[in-house]
C-alpha cells in the first residue's frame, strides 16, 4: 500500500520505470518521495501526476510512465485514475507508424539488387550478431574519417583574441587599471561550433545489404560529435536512433540501435517518413542550419509527389542536403526510379555510398559543408 | 517562498481560473508542487499552447512581478544576469582619480551601484518575482551551464563582489518548444511537464474566457475546426493562441458563426504558412462540414 510506506513504493515505482528507460534517477526519486509529502498520497491522479512530474524528463517518456504506472499502482491505491489524461502519443514519441495501405507485395528475394520498393510494413528487428575484427576496424577507420573535420559554423559567440569586435569589458578592464586611459583595445573573433549533421538512413528491403555500414557510419558520427549529430531511420516508421547510437561501445551501441528499429528490411514510405522528420524535428530546430544527408536508394513505391514537397520543404530549411544512393557508384546510373527524381532538383549533392572509398567522400563532403 | 499559499491542487486551478487561465489536472499538479516546493518549473509542448500565458497567471495568483528572459543563440551572462556599468565606472575613476588612496578608489570601483541588474538577477534582488525563461532550446550550452547555480542556489555570484543570494527565491519557469534536448543536468532540478494541446470543451472555455462578447456558436465553431486542422497533417498545427486570434479575428467582423467566406478570409490568424493556406482552402468545405 502507498499509505504503508510511500518512500518504499516509490523507490521499486521508480525502479521499474528505470527499467523501462525512463530517467527516473535518484535525484529525481527524492524530488518525488518530497513532493508526495504535499500531495494527498491516496488520490491517484495526484499520485500519477506527482510521480510524471518528478520522473520522468521528455515526452518520449510519457507513454511508458502511464504503462508502468498502471501495472505498479493497479490494486495499490484505493481508486484506480480514471481515463489517463492525454499523452502527446502521435506527436513526439520516438515512434510513429506512418498512414498508408499495408498490401503486401512479394518482393524478390533471390534478386541481389531488389528492383522494385515495397509499402508493406514488415516489423522486424535486426539481429546483429557479434562484430567482427575487421567490423571494428572499419568503425574506428570511419571514426578517424570524421574525427577532425567535421563542418563548422560561425555562432553568435566571440571568444577573446581576434581582430574583429571591441571586447567593451576586457577594455574597460585595462582602462580602469590605467588609471582610466584607453591604452589598448581588446578585440575579439566569433567562435565556431559544429554544424549539425542529421542522417537519415533508409532501411528499407532494398537498402538491406547497405544499412549496416551506414549505420556504422552514423555511429562513427555520433561518438565523434554527440551532441551535434542526429540519426533516424526510416522505412515504414520514422525512429530515431541518436540515443542508442550515443554509447560508446560499438558492439553495444549498433545492438541497441538494432533493437531500436522496428521496421528492419521492411517497406519504404519515404515521403511519409521524411515528412514525419520535418514534423517532429526537422522544422523545430533539428534540420535547421544543418547537414541534412539522406541515404536511400530512392524507390519510393507510393506517390513521389509527397516526397518532391518535403524535399523542397528540407531544401528551405537545411543548410545542405546531402544524398547518397549505393548504386550512384555502378556503371549505367542514372537518377530515374521516381522518388530520386523528385528529389534531385532538391539536393545539393548525390553522392554514392555503398564502399568505404565512397563513405570517404561523404565525409569530405560533410567536411566542407 | 512567495507569501501566497495554496492548500492543494484544486485551490491553485481555481486561483490560475480567476486570473483567467484554465488549467487541467496535471498542470494544477505542476503548478501546486512549483510553489510547494520551490522548484522550477519545465514546461515542453508545441507552440502556442500556453506555457507562457501560465507564467503569467502564476505572476498574478503569487502577487508576484514577472520578469521575463527570452533566450536567443548567444546570450550571455552580461545579458542574462547581471553587467558593470562601464561609462559610470570610466566616470568615477575620472572624478575620483586625484587625491584619494589608490586601494579604496580600486574597491569602490567594483560596487553594487555600478552592477546592471539583468533579467536574472533582478528577479533574485527583487522578490517575490517569478522569472520566466522562455525558450530555452534557442539558448546554448553555455546559457544552460550558469543557469544551474541560479535554479540550485537562487545566487549569482559576481567575482568582483560576492554571491548575491535571493531573500525570497523566485518562481522559475523554464518554457521549451524542444527544438533540441536541453541538457539533463537542468532537467533534473525541475519538475518536467508536457503541455498538450487542450480538449474540445476546455479549448471553448479558454476562448470564452478571452473573449467573452463573442458569440457562442462561433467560438464552438472556430474550436471544432481548430480541432480538426490539428489532425490535418499540416506544416504547422494552430495552438490556442491561434484559436485565440482567429475567434477574434472574426468576432471583429462581426461573424456570428464561421461560415465558407469569412473563414476564407480570415484563414491567415490560424495558419501561418503558405503550403497550409493553400491546402486547406482548397479544402474548406470539409473543415467545416459536419
Amino acid at each position: 500500500m502507498l499509505s504503508a510506506d510511500p518512500v518504499v513504493t516509490m523507490t521499486g515505482f521508480a525502479r521499474a520505470l528505470r527499467a523501462n528507460g525512463i530517467a527516473a534517477d535518484g535525484t529525481r526519486l527524492a524530488t518525488a518521495i518530497e513532493a508526495l509529502g504535499h500531495v494527498d498520497p491516496l488520490d491517484a491522479q495526484q499520485v500519477y501526476w506527482t510521480g510524471r512530474l518528478t520522473l520522468c524528463g521528455e515526452p518520449d517518456d510519457l507513454p511508458r510512465y502511464d504503462a508502468v504506472f498502471d501495472a505498479w499502482f493497479r490494486g495499490r491505491l484505493p481508486a484506480l485514475p480514471g481515463p489517463m489524461p492525454p499523452t502527446p502519443a502521435g506527436q513526439l514519441v520516438q515512434l510513429r507508424p506512418l498512414a498508408g495501405d499495408t498490401d503486401d507485395t512479394a518482393r524478390d528475394e533471390d534478386d541481389a539488387l531488389p528492383t522494385a520498393a515495397s509499402d508493406a510494413e514488415v516489423l522486424r528487428h535486426r539481429d546483429l550478431a557479434a562484430l567482427t575484427d575487421l567490423e571494428r576496424d572499419e568503425i574506428n577507420a570511419l571514426i578517424a574519417l570524421l574525427a577532425p573535420r567535421v563542418g563548422t559554423r560561425r555562432t553568435r559567440r566571440h571568444r577573446p583574441r581576434g581582430r574583429d569586435r571591441i571586447d567593451v569589458s576586457r577594455t574597460v578592464r585595462a582602462m580602469l587599471r590605467d588609471g582610466g586611459e584607453p591604452a589598448t583595445l581588446a578585440r575579439l573573433r566569433p567562435r565556431v561550433k559544429p554544424r549539425r549533421l542529421v542522417l537519415l538512413l533508409d532501411v528499407s528491403g532494398s537498402m538491406s545489404p547497405y544499412a549496416d555500414v551506414l549505420l556504422r557510419f552514423a555511429h562513427a558520427a555520433v561518438r565523434v560529435a554527440p551532441s551535434s549529430a542526429e540519426v533516424f531511420t526510416v522505412g515504414t516508421r520514422l525512429t530515431r536512433v541518436t540515443r542508442p547510437l550515443r554509447l560508446r561501445d560499438a558492439q553495444q551501441a549498433l545492438t541497441a540501435a538494432g533493437r531500436a528499429i522496428p521496421d528492419w528490411s521492411g517497406g519504404t514510405r519515404l515521403g511519409e517518413g521524411l515528412q514525419a522528420f520535418l514534423d517532429l524535428w526537422g522544422q523545430r530546430g533539428t534540420a535547421r542550419r544543418a547537414v541534412v544527408v539522406i541515404a536511400s536508394d530512392g524507390w519510393e513505391r507510393g506517390d513521389a509527389t509527397l516526397l518532391a514537397e518535403q524535399m523542397a520543404r528540407l531544401a528551405r530549411l537545411a543548410h545542405r542536403v546531402v544524398w547518397v544512393n549505393p548504386h550512384r557508384g555502378k556503371t549505367g546510373f542514372a537518377p530515374v526510379t521516381a522518388g530520386m527524381a523528385a528529389a534531385l532538383p532538391h539536393v545539393d549533392e548525390l553522392l554514392a555510398g555503398h564502399t568505404l572509398d565512397a563513405l570517404h567522400t561523404l565525409a569530405d563532403v560533410i567536411a566542407r559543408a | 517562498m512567495p507569501p501566497v499559499e495554496f492548500a492543494d491542487p484544486s485551490a491553485v486551478a481555481a486561483a490560475l481560473d480567476s486570473a483567467g487561465y484554465l488549467p487541467d489536472g496535471g498542470l494544477a499538479t505542476a503548478a501546486f508542487l512549483a510553489i510547494r516546493m520551490g522548484r522550477p518549473l519545465f514546461l515542453e509542448g508545441d507552440p502556442g499552447v500556453g506555457k507562457t500565458a501560465l507564467a503569467q497567471a502564476l505572476a498574478t495568483i503569487t502577487a508576484a512581478r514577472l520578469v521575463r528572459l527570452q533566450c536567443y543563440e548567444g546570450i550571455d551572462a552580461s545579458q542574462a544576469l547581471y553587467d558593470w556599468d562601464f561609462p559610470r565606472q570610466i566616470l568615477h575613476l575620472r572624478v575620483a582619480a586625484d587625491g584619494s588612496d589608490r586601494d579604496e578608489l580600486e574597491a569602490s570601483l567594483y560596487d553594487r551601484r555600478f552592477l546592471v541588474a539583468r533579467p536574472i538577477l533582478q528577479a533574485l534582488e527583487h522578490g517575490p518575482a517569478v522569472l520566466l525563461i522562455d525558450e530555452i532550446d534557442r539558448a546554448d550550452d553555455e546559457f544552460e551551464a550558469f543557469l544551474l547555480e541560479v535554479l540550485a542556489d537562487n545566487a549569482v555570484t559576481v567575482p568582483e563582489l560576492g554571491t548575491i543570494t535571493a531573500e525570497i527565491p523566485p518562481l522559475v519557469v523554464i518554457t521549451s518548444n524542444r527544438t533540441r534536448e536541453v541538457h539533463d543536468a537542468l532537467k533534473r532540478r525541475c519538475l518536467y511537464h508536457w503541455v498538450p494541446h487542450p480538449d474540445f470543451a476546455r479549448e471553448v472555455a479558454i476562448v470564452r474566457r478571452r473573449i467573452p462578447d463573442a458569440a457562442a456558436q462561433l467560438v464552438d465553431d472556430v474550436a471544432r475546426a481548430v480541432g480538426r486542422l490539428r489532425e490535418a497533417n499540416l506544416v504547422k498545427p494552430p495552438g490556442i493562441a491561434e484559436t485565440i486570434d482567429w475567434t477574434q479575428a472574426l468576432h471583429v467582423l462581426g461573424a456570428p458563426r464561421l461560415d465558407p467566406e469569412t473563414a476564407e478570409a480570415t484563414l491567415g490568424a490560424a495558419l501561418k504558412y503558405r503550403e497550409d493556406l493553400v491546402r486547406v482552402q482548397r479544402e474548406l468545405d470539409a473543415l467545416l462540414g459536419g
